[in-house]
């Protein structure tokens, strides 16, 4: 009969100091008694798989900055001259950017379209 | 820590008090640090207490939560417990059952909250006296539970059931059970204990570090018990829960003997405690305030010359196999006393279910007579708990079923229309 030693999790949080970024595990004796997640990014996945529609950014975007507060995800990027850049690998293209776009410059395409060209 | 101002540091002193009272007392004397509650009948004299307590200022390091129902109670102490706190609540019957949802939370985020109960039965028909079907109802949630049968054993068995809790090899919630009104709402001698001697007794409280496994921290934020695929680790986190209640069982016993040395009151192993035992030829199992009463039974149908004894069983969850398969295997009858119920289970009562699967696959073992009584606070007598050993006795010697039995199980002292 197996005996599992569960007192073989490695305790994550000794000090301050060394909570850890990530938690390692060789396996799952290791995990630490409850499922935690330590936030960084891409931590569910690229989620930006899950898009069936992109928002593109039009020329004529006036940088008002509205779409990036908006955003639920945080993938939309101001660079340094002000304008806009969307991070498609984790958009899942809600599309509340296009909806909340006041100059209605921000455009839903469908993903298959832009990938038949 | 707080300092406690000179005039308020508990000093041994023995009061005749409540059981919610003396719940109230191993509260303080364990230096909770965060309180929430909602009142709720046969409860609710807890709350009244140490919210007169808090308010005194004789517990300054605690906060006191008020909020608007038993869920809240709950999902508040859950994030008081994750920041690194020692917590306290106090329910009943329906309160408990709206506190259901979180109660897995707590046991799957492995928080060491303890849970005084006095227990009542469950509406319909509404009821607020004794009957411990609201706690073992809550049986797979993943808390461990006690039972008490004195006034003094809840003010005891709190203090252990925190440094149980607390060990960062168990990390599991508890909750004490005791009798609603019987041992709420009757006063009795209670000793409260030094503080210092508890302080040495307890687990140290945590500093800002946290517990071991969780931290709450604006600067360092962390996301627990989120989605997990069917792929991911699930399966074994569930294990992790149960292998913990099962390492628990030699940590209740070491808990138990540590507080005998210390306080010099002394519960049995601390999972079963047995009374006649050892030249017993029908036992007993019984658990809560019906216990103690029991002890007395035993020994008024000893005088008739009848050898018969007792196991007051102390933790339902995790559930002592070992102690009694070792019960089992002393006598050749064991009735089994339930005061709550499990609808269509094997016996009717949760308990007497849980003592057969005990015994399955190992030989030589007594027989079972499940008993049901004191449903919804019904009295139950000297008399007839006398009574249900004399008829343990007849079933040994002649073999026969007692008649009054139903589906196998002897609900006893029915009522009759006269």
């Amino acid at each position: 009969m197996a005996e599992i030693k569960s007192e073989k999790w490695k305790k994550i949080n000794k000090s301050k100091k060394e909570r850890p970024e990530i938690q390692e595990y060789k396996d799952w004796e290791e995990l630490s008694p409850i499922p935690i997640s330590l936030p960084i990014k891409g931590s569910m996945g690229e989620t930006g798989d899950w898009r069936t529609f992109r928002p593109v950014i039009k020329e004529d975007c006036n940088k008002c900055g509205i779409c990036w507060m908006y955003c639920p995800e945080g993938v939309i990027i101001r660079k340094e001259d002000g304008s806009f850049e969307i991070d498609l690998k984790y958009c899942k293209g809600c599309g509340i950017c296009a909806k909340e776009c006041p100059t209605n410059n921000i455009e839903m395409l469908r993903e298959s379209d832009i990938k038949d060209g | 820590m707080v300092e406690t101002p000179k005039d308020f540091i508990q000093k041994e002193e023995n009061v005749i008090i409540k059981g919610n009272v003396a719940a109230a007392y191993a509260a303080k004397s364990a230096r909770v640090q965060v309180i929430s509650a909602y009142p709720i009948t046969p409860q609710t004299t807890v709350v009244e207490k140490l919210s007169e307590f808090a308010d005194n200022g004789e517990m300054p390091g605690t906060q006191y939560i008020k909020v608007e129902s038993e869920h809240s109670v709950l999902a508040s102490i859950i994030g008081a417990s994750k920041a690194g706190t020692r917590t306290f609540t106090a329910t009943s019957g329906q309160g408990l059952f709206y506190m259901h949802e979180m109660l897995h939370w707590a046991a799957g985020a492995r928080l060491p909250i303890v849970m005084a109960i006095a227990s009542r039965g469950p509406a319909p028909p509404w009821n607020i006296w004794a009957d411990f079907t609201d706690v073992l109802s809550q049986r797979d949630t993943g808390w461990m539970s006690a039972f008490c049968s004195s006034h003094q054993e809840i003010y005891d068995e709190i203090l252990m059931s925190y440094k149980v809790c607390e060990d960062h090899n168990i990390l599991l919630p508890k909750f004490v059970a005791y009798g609603g009104f019987i041992l709420s709402h009757t006063s009795k001698p209670v000793i409260i204990e030094d503080q210092d001697k508890v302080d040495n007794f307890l687990p140290p409280l945590l500093d800002e570090e946290g517990w071991p496994h969780i931290w709450m921290d604006p600067k360092r934020p962390m996301m627990f018990g989120n989605l997990i695929m069917p792929s991911g680790f699930y399966q074994e986190f569930r294990l992790k829960i149960h292998d913990a209640h099962i390492r628990a069982k030699e940590k209740i016993i070491k808990a138990a003997q540590e507080f005998k040395q210390l306080f010099g009151r002394g519960y049995g192993n601390g999972l079963i405690q047995e009374y006649k035992m050892d030249d017993a030829e029908v036992g007993m199992i019984i658990y809560g305030d019906l216990a103690l009463q029991m002890e007395d039974a035993v020994d008024y149908v000893r005088e008739e010359g009848y050898k018969v004894g007792m196991v007051k069983l102390r933790h339902f969850r995790p559930f002592p196999t070992e102690d009694i398969i070792g019960v089992a295997k002393k006598v050749k009858l064991l009735g089994v006393v339930d005061r709550a119920t499990a609808f269509g289970s094997q016996t009717g009562g949760p308990v007497s279910c849980e003592v057969k699967a005990a015994l399955h696959g190992t030989k030589d073992t007594a027989n079972i007579l499940p008993i049901i009584n004191g449903l919804g606070g019904r009295e139950v007598t000297l008399e007839q708990q006398k009574n249900q050993l004399r008829k343990l006795v007849k079933f040994n010697e002649t073999g026969e079923v007692p008649k009054d039995t139903i589906h196998g199980t002897l609900w006893d002292c029915l009522l009759e229309v006269k």
